[in-house]
């Protein structure tokens, strides 16, 4: 067994710590657009990042094989290669696949060899197990147990774009203003150490959740701990790994509506909950009572995505910053105003959010109805 | 028969402050001081001093000070005084040897080998006096997850019933009987003062602090005194008391003089007569036992109240607390070697189970790798001394913690260990309605109060410090602790990494 | 290539996109070492501290969305902002002016000792956190919608004015914690309030004539700034949130 904890975290910290800048775009009515505008978005905040990672990830990007996984695998190594692709053949059905088309960039160095696969998991997940288990199950076990590859993207209709370099080359690289989405997220990392791993870059991405944060959340080592009795492995010590588990576990597994989950995650203080209804004090009590250990406590902004809805949130006491914006169909969300001016000068809206309020992009019905977005089951 | 155990402390009045005015005779309860009309001087029999420093406080003059005798034995590393003396003591008596308060052998302290985290730079400190800072603890079994109805955001889930705190800071069992009844009357209005809970122990509750009921935990031990339907309708809470760290294993024994009319009352035991808690609780010979009282008390409180199991932290206490849980325990109170008590044999108190710190992490290690972690909360018992033994008892993993001995010091105490005599100078441990009157329950209850808010005080500092402002962000957060001097073992135990590392 | 459009002796206008903060601030520092005395900032996105280390009375007119840390350290420059201002605004600011004709967000005017800053929409978090006085100085805040938490957060000096004209009919302030820790300085505040909103350091009282004195002259520098009716602003009664001890913690600690 490999031990990718080592390779992200070569110091053997308690974590691993960074900061960031934040950006995200979703076209609610389902449009797709090129990653140009979030480019130089991200690209306007680049003293919030210091060139050891940047990423993006994007929804809608491969409509033609919605119905299939893409899984994005970094290979660091030319024997990791045609291990995987065994493993893959063995658990899956190869619909297509395909080196990820990059380009020669300023400041990318000694990048890993870059494949997708748009995969179905019929015939091989067994009945009665759901399909993204399945998935994730396979995933862990190639990050965990063949060396050299590392799986940094596989949801449906989506995919991820990240290593080390500064957002701007990384998207360079990446060839990012290429793929047209309706939902963008990027990010631009600011690591206090230098584990110079190309999948310790941000967004992280389970399925087709991808998780972006800046600040550093000092309950980490109980959020984590909880989350690790239910199964799951934080491999990359990251804060944001541990909201990506967070969001799996209280909406996918749990059940939970995402407004839900930031309660959980950013919960009103017990005199505020005091002010409410009696039924709303029930309910923010019992979440507190229940999920005391995933408050997520200490500065954090977010942006958490998934297929037809993007997140944005902050802590109870607002240590991070976050301005959301509209602008028609699009909802805009970033760690500062200017990048969104920057790319949309004349904004129906621009505001602060207040700390642990979410803000909710969401597709319109109509965009799902219409067939442009594959809605999730 | 002659004693061979000469004087622990020596009385030194100094004669030109002295104004004979007898206070240090009347506030001496072991009959140090002695007055003498004739000659008109204050004698002392330092024999009988137990260095409980009363007489030192309320002399006006301060013309008293006690210290240890110089008095030496050759020096000996293996026959050291203590154990000469104790020696001694049984050859005078052919008795076993009784103590008071919490075992006094230099075990390793784990709390002086942890140190606590701050923020620096990648996150920020909050500011607990500006800022909001939360302590509230809800003690209780809680469901796995949240489930809401269908389409709605209404809850399904319903919790189970829960212990509300303010600080995770309880008063441990001090039973009336051992304590008097102005000790438990100042806990009781304490707790209710501050938000908290004390534990009326094994003695039963006085009806006069009824009132108190929202606050009060109540005990049933081995030897059910003073429980009827009642006792347990108006408590908070019932625990269920098999073991103490003081005395693991043994029963207890409240001599029949100290059952004076009200303990009677309270007790529901004739006056006088010795009251005796078995070993074991008799119906309670395996875990299986222990789910029949658990639930024999849910049925008799109708499932409106937590049920607390309390152990003495021993060897396997991980795997007895997956058991309590499995029985229905909702609250788990863990109490160390280091735990007090009004009474207890010497060779029990001073070398039976395991010390608090490690306990703890043991339990909650394996409730977590159990899946089951939620189902009950932990109570940490036994040696918490300061604020920063809460704030690491908790990032080890406890829910809250009882403090037994700091409460008494609050009260007066000085830890002169002389409970089992009954005599506490103090008015503590004691029923004699001539000491007893020496707490003031207005003034007990303040400087109760005063001490849980210093202590939330200092807790809010340190959680601050940390970058944390609500208490479950620490619970269990043993990355914000780090050990100093501790052995690779200790450390794997205790699921703590070394200072530096 | 960003180009300079106009530039004479005393007037320089600049197109700031593209341009990096440190570029931009050098141009700052060598147009006014060189006695401009009016500079027109377009195209500005996120630059970080402009109006730092600009030691003369300069107006400065900014087109666009400044970066944080506008006119931190700041001794005496005058900064008009054509829209809104992110974080970090007039931070440990000593003397000048700040204009915002938008909104600016979170811990505006931290640790302010002097100058003048007026915002004509909401505000974010911590707006005013440990703003002092000192001597003759005595900085002044003056915001015209509405501010989030922790306002006045610490406050040891100065004056702190929001008027809530972006609130609708009926609706209240939402900022909790105003003035927790609060040991010096005023917050006059229009608009309703709920005593829980307020940190426990804090005492509301009605205005008295100095009060008066203090905010007519703030709401009317305001109003000049944004071209409101002062007196239409002063019909509505005002609170004033002052410190109830000037030394909160007094009997925090026991020695």
């Amino acid at each position: 067994m490999k031990e990718l904890e080592r390779v992200n975290n070569p110091h053997g910290d308690d974590k691993v710590m960074d900061a960031c800048g934040l950006f995200g775009i979703i076209d609610t009515s389902g449009r797709r657009f090129s990653g140009e505008a979030v480019i130089q978005a991200i690209t306007n905040m680049h003293d919030r990042g210091n060139g050891l990672g940047g990423g993006f990830a994007a929804y809608g990007i491969y409509p033609e094989m919605a119905d299939h996984y893409c899984i994005h695998i970094m290979y660091a190594t030319p024997a990791s290669k045609p291990e995987t692709e065994v493993f893959l053949k063995r658990h899956f059905t190869i619909a297509q696949d395909e080196e990820v088309s990059t380009r020669k960039a300023r400041g990318i160095v000694k990048p890993p060899v870059l494949w997708r696969y748009f995969v179905a998991a019929e015939p091989h997940c067994p009945e009665g197990v759901a399909q993204d288990d399945y998935v994730i199950e396979r995933v862990m076990e190639i990050n965990t147990q063949i060396e050299g590859a590392f799986v940094f993207s596989s949801g449906k209709d989506m995919g991820v774009f990240k290593g080390v370099g500064f957002p701007e080359d990384i998207a360079d690289y990446f060839r990012v203003e290429e793929y047209k989405g309706y939902l963008w997220t990027a990010h631009s990392r600011f690591p206090t150490n230098t584990p110079g791993w190309w999948g310790g870059a941000h967004p992280f991405n389970i399925l087709d959740w991808t998780v972006s944060h800046n600040g550093e959340i000092s309950s980490y080592g109980i959020n984590r701990r909880y989350l690790e009795g239910f199964g799951y492995h934080c491999t990359m010590q990251t804060d944001t790994e541990v909201v990506a588990y967070a969001v799996d576990l209280l909406v996918r597994r749990h059940g939970l509506p995402i407004e839900i989950a930031a309660k959980v995650f950013a919960p009103p203080f017990w005199d505020q909950i005091a002010r409410l209804t009696d039924e709303e004090q029930e309910l923010c009590r019992t979440l507190r009572q229940v999920y005391a250990s995933l408050l997520l406590n200490g500065p954090f902004t977010v942006i958490i995505a998934h297929q037809g809805e993007m997140i944005g949130l902050t802590d109870r006491i607002r240590l991070r910053p976050l301005t959301a914006a509209v602008k028609g169909d699009r909802l805009y969300l970033s760690s500062e105003e200017a990048s969104i001016r920057l790319i949309e000068p004349d904004l129906d809206r621009a505001w602060i959010p207040m700390g642990g309020e979410p803000i909710v992009g969401r597709l319109k019905v109509k965009a799902v109805e219409k067939g442009k977005i594959k809605a999730r089951a | 028969m002659k004693t061979y155990i000469p004087p622990r402390f020596k009385v030194e009045r100094d004669q030109e402050r002295c104004i004979k005015c007898q206070v240090c005779v009347n506030q001496c309860s072991f009959s140090v001081h002695s007055y003498d009309a004739e000659v008109d001087e204050v004698f002392s029999r330092e024999e009988n001093c137990v260095g409980c420093h009363r007489c030192v406080i309320f002399c006006p003059t301060h013309a008293l000070n006690i210290c240890k005798t110089p008095l030496d034995y050759r020096e000996n590393a293996n026959w050291r005084p203590e154990i000469i003396e104790d020696i001694i003591r049984q050859a005078e008596s052919g008795g076993v040897l009784l103590t008071g308060m919490g075992n006094d052998k230099p075990y390793k302290v784990y709390w002086d080998h942890l140190v606590v985290n701050a923020s620096q730079v990648t996150n920020p400190s909050i500011d607990p006096l500006r800022e909001p800072m939360e302590l509230r603890t809800y003690l209780g079994r809680k469901p796995e997850r949240v489930e809401l109805e269908r389409g709605g955001l209404k809850l399904k889930t319903k919790v189970a019933p829960q212990l509300t705190i303010e600080a995770p800071i309880m008063f441990s069992a001090l039973s009336y009987g051992a304590v008097s009844l102005n000790v438990h009357e100042s806990l009781a209005r304490a707790a209710s003062e501050f938000g908290t809970l004390f534990n009326t122990g094994e003695g039963g509750l006085h009806r006069k602090l009824y009132k108190y009921g929202k606050n009060t935990i109540v005990q049933v031990a081995s030897g059910r005194y003073g429980v009827h339907s009642e006792y347990l309708d108006v408590a908070a809470a019932v625990e269920i008391k098999i073991g103490q760290g003081a005395k693991p294993g043994i029963g207890g024994h409240l001599p029949g003089e100290k059952v004076s009319a009200e303990v009677s009352a309270t007790r529901m035991i004739p006056a006088g007569t010795d009251a005796l808690s078995p070993a074991p609780h008799h119906d309670i010979y395996s875990i299986e036992d222990l789910s029949q009282l658990i639930y024999a008390l849910k049925e008799a409180t109708n499932y409106t109240k937590p049920i607390i199991v309390k152990i003495a932290a021993v060897h396997n206490s991980a795997a007895i607390a997956s058991g309590m849980v499995r029985a229905g325990a909702d609250i788990i109170a863990l109490d160390g070697i280091r735990g007090s008590t009004g009474a207890a044999p010497k060779i029990i108190r001073d070398n039976v189970g395991i010390p608090i710190e490690l306990a703890i992490a043991a339990v909650d290690t394996r409730l977590r790798q159990e899946g089951i972690r939620h189902q009950a909360s932990l109570v940490a018992a036994g040696g918490i001394r300061c604020a920063a033994d809460v704030v690491k008892a908790v990032a080890l993993g406890a829910d809250a913690v009882y403090i037994g001995t700091a409460a008494l010091i609050a009260l007066g105490c000085t830890v002169c260990q002389q409970c089992h005599t009954g005599k506490c100078a103090w008015g503590i441990c004691t029923t004699d309605l001539s000491l007893t009157k020496r707490i003031n329950p207005d003034i007990g209850t303040e400087r109760l109060v005063n001490l849980l808010r210093g202590w939330s005080h200092e807790i809010k500092d340190m959680l601050g410090g940390m970058g944390v402002n609500a208490l479950e962000s620490l619970r269990g957060n043993r990355l914000h602790l780090r050990a100093v001097g501790l052995s690779e073992k200790e450390m794997e135990i205790l699921g703590v990494r070394h200072a530096g590392d | 290539m960003p180009e300079i459009n106009v530039s004479t002796a005393d007037m320089l206008s600049l197109d700031a996109r593209g341009l990096h903060y440190k570029e931009l601030n050098a141009r700052l520092r060598e147009a006014v070492a060189e006695g401009a005395t009016d500079i027109e900032l377009r195209n500005v996105f996120g630059q970080r501290y402009i109006g730092t280390d600009l030691d003369k009375p300069v107006n400065i007119h900014i087109y666009g969305t400044p970066g944080n840390d506008l006119g931190a350290f700041m001794d005496g420059p005058r900064i008009v902002v054509h829209g809104n201002a992110q974080d970090g605004c007039g931070n440990t600011m000593n003397e000048g002016e700040i204009v915002i004709h938008g909104h600016a967000g979170d811990i505006l005017g931290l640790s302010a000792r002097g100058g003048r800053i007026f915002v004509r929409e909401d505000v974010g978090y911590r707006v005013g956190i440990h703003m002092k006085e000192y001597q003759g100085k005595r900085p002044l805040v003056v915001v015209g919608g509405t501010a989030q938490d922790f306002l006045g957060e610490y406050m040891a000096g100065g004056v702190l004015v929001v008027l809530g004209l972006t609130l609708k009919e009926g609706e209240a302030h939402r900022a909790s914690y105003i003035g927790t820790g609060m040991h010096g300085g005023v917050i006059y505040l229009r608009g309703q309030v709920q005593p829980y909103q307020l940190g426990k350091e804090v005492g509301v009282a009605e205005l008295g004539e100095a009060d008066r004195g203090v905010l007519e002259e703030a709401v009317g520098q305001f109003c000049a700034h944004f071209g409101y009716d002062a007196g239409e602003i002063l019909k509505t009664p005002f609170s004033k949130l002052f410190p109830l001890y000037l030394r909160p913690y007094g009997r925090l600690y026991a020695y």
